[in-house]
């Protein structure tokens, strides 16, 4: 299980800037790739070349508009949902870091463990009763609002005696998406027609919602968690020695904890209010990452929102086009990749423990 | 960051270094110390003994500021120790736990490394390598230095800890069975090690089981019993026969190692 780390040479303070800036190159590629192919694939195929040449023009550095309705079809349908992407992307990935460091447990994911429901649950609620009450805002703040009263539970009811049992979680996970999974159908007993069809597609996880006021109402949040998340890096390397030890180091851990439970909130809120629920990018990209770069946050946490936000962007791609032209919610395409991912992690936790008990 | 608020020279080790005053902790509603004074001075290894049960461990924790006090106090420097940021607490004293997790693979040096994070954006931050390398070399573990600490045996984890506070460069030092893992030799190089500290000025608290190693390394022992300090002062006069026999309730005899003069403790089988 660690065979990959002890075969590692030492790790002098070259290695440890080399390796992660190897991945952020590779990263940033596989992310530029991504949004290029995509951009160009779809009914109306638009090429490389003319997407970077429309980008130049409207950056004022030259090149022109695509001809016709490419124009239109590239930033008005291709470039929102695309952005949305790297944003939910790379919040979910960021998220899933932040939360495994804080629980110091490998299966924290703010799917599993229910937060994305329990965010949805505001969402949904939002659009069930029609609240405009912030105007595009609205969705954001009430899944923000869902979100941290769920974190706030989760984390409460999770912990004992400053530890988190992986059963306890995973647990507390079922139980918060059973309350979540009732109380959105609940709000889908009270909707119209209209309403059901809204948050049934939402409640799938897809990007195809996506237009640039949306983005705009999830840009705040996202941008703030994704600014916030590095500044606690250092502290969730002293937090893997555990809370005591943590604190024996001079961190202030139960103010970091609240901090941490408003930073993951945001950050789901951000990547549920417009896209859905898309589980599992939180909980195998950082791991991943882990295994490539080593544990440390000061490298994971960027590198876990670079390669969330590549992977979503590819994996949107793929549910867009398999099936063309009928398109695959994009929160089922990963799960289907995900699970499996999540039974290996599950069964190879249990072993290293010797069992739950 | 929080953790660059405001840098302060800890300075000297001051006298006491730390101490507790008719302390009293209560767990779980039962009271676990009742009443106790103690004073650690630096320069010093004091150890605590005493049967399972006996509350070494909840006086360790006291002197870390994990516990808060039924009555009485606890000082660091002189001040109430929640009086303090624990950024602050963090540049004088060092707790090592007794037990050894890391939740993810780290390596041995990173986990050294953390020990420095109290000195980060301090003066004493530009020292880190240094420290480092030399608190690896003191619990002879830096041929793990490359290793994911996940890897490591018990015994190995224990000295890569130890090597952790030993960098943390604190004026308190404070151990909860720093040997409890350890095979004879390392038992040895903790004892010698505690010896180097309190040599820089250190103040030592170690909870130990082994009466001999309290004996031959410690400048002063406390024998705990039931919440409270049966006796306090040099082992060779806390090594009492008939006292140890007493709160252990398991008859010894003490005897005067003739190299050392230390006191051995042999139970009477």
């Amino acid at each position: 299980m660690t065979a990959t780390v002890e075969a590692a040479p030492e790790a002098g303070p070259l290695k440890r800037l080399a390796v992660p800036s190897a991945i952020a190159a590779l990263l940033v590629a596989v992310l530029g790739i991504g949004v290029l192919t995509s951009g160009a694939t779809g009914a109306f195929p638009i090429s490389a070349g003319d997407i970077l040449s429309s980008i130049g023009h409207r950056l004022g550095l030259g090149g022109a508009p695509v001809e016709g309705t490419g124009e239109s079809v590239l930033w008005n349908i291709r470039f929102p949902r695309i952005v949305l992407g790297v944003l939910v992307g790379a919040c979910l990935a960021c998220a899933g870091t932040l939360m495994q460091g804080m629980f110091g447990n490998p299966l924290a994911d703010p799917g599993i463990i229910g937060v994305s429901s329990g965010a949805a649950v505001g969402a949904v609620a939002s659009i069930a009763f029609g609240l405009v009450f912030a105007g595009n805002w609205t969705i954001s703040a009430c899944a923000f609002i869902a979100g941290l009263i769920t974190v706030t539970i989760v984390y409460l009811l999770s912990r004992s005696n400053g530890r988190t049992e992986v059963v306890t979680l995973v647990l507390t996970g079922i139980a918060v998406n059973g309350l979540a999974g009732a109380l959105i159908g609940l709000f889908i007993f009270f909707a119209d027609n209209d309403e059901i069809t809204a948050i049934t597609f939402w409640q799938m996880g897809s990007l195809s919602q996506a237009t640039w006021p949306k983005i705009l109402a999830v840009l705040p949040p996202a941008a703030l968690g994704l600014l916030l998340a590095p500044r606690y890096a250092r502290r969730l390397d002293l937090l893997a020695l555990g809370e005591r030890p943590a604190r024996h180091l001079g961190v202030d851990v139960e103010r970091m904890r609240i901090d941490l439970i408003v930073i993951v909130a945001l950050l789901t809120a951000a990547a549920v209010a417009v896209s859905g629920v898309i589980g599992f990018i939180g909980l195998v990209v950082p791991h991943l990452l882990r295994m490539a770069a080593g544990p440390g946050h000061r490298a994971l946490i960027p590198l876990s929102a670079m390669a969330g936000a590549a992977v979503l962007v590819w994996a949107d791609l793929a549910a867009r086009t398999v099936a063309a032209p009928a398109e695959i919610p994009l929160g089922v395409l990963t799960a289907l990749v995900g699970s499996p991912f999540f039974f290996w992690l599950l069964r190879r936790t249990r072993r290293r423990q010797g069992g739950w008990a | 960051m929080r953790l660059r608020a405001r840098p302060d020279a800890p300075g000297p080790v001051p006298d006491p270094a730390a101490a507790v005053r008719d302390l009293t902790v209560d767990l779980g509603g039962e009271p676990v110390l009742r009443g106790l004074d103690l004073e650690v001075r630096g320069g010093e290894v004091l150890s605590l003994v005493g049967p399972n049960g006996a509350g070494k461990s909840t006086l360790l924790s006291a002197l870390a500021g994990d516990l808060a006090p039924a009555s009485g106090e606890v000082e660091l420097w002189g001040r109430p120790i929640g009086d303090w940021h624990p950024a602050r607490v963090a540049r004088r004293r060092a707790v090592l736990p007794q037990a050894h997790r890391v939740s993810f693979p780290f390596t041995v040096a990173e986990v050294v490394a953390m020990g420095r994070a109290p000195w980060n954006g301090t003066p004493a931050a530009g020292e880190d390598a240094e420290r480092i390398a030399e608190a690896l070399a003191l619990a002879e573990a830096e041929s793990l230095a490359g290793r994911a600490f996940t890897s490591l045996s018990g015994g190995e984890q224990a000295r890569v800890m130890l090597a952790r506070i030993i960098a943390q460069q604190a004026g308190l030092v404070l151990l909860d069975e720093p040997t409890a893992a350890l095979d004879l030799r390392h038992q040895e190089m903790v004892g010698r090690l505690c010896r180097e500290l309190a040599e820089r000025g250190s103040a030592v608290v170690a909870v130990l089981h082994d009466l001999d190693l309290a004996g031959a390394y410690s400048d002063r022992c406390a024998l705990m019993d039931r919440g409270r300090i049966a006796a306090c002062g040099k082992p060779v006069e806390v090594f009492d026969a008939e006292r140890i026999g007493e709160v252990y309730r398991q008859p010894v005899k003490v005897e005067t190692d003739p190299d050392t003069g230390a006191p051995r403790v042999t139970p009477v089988r």
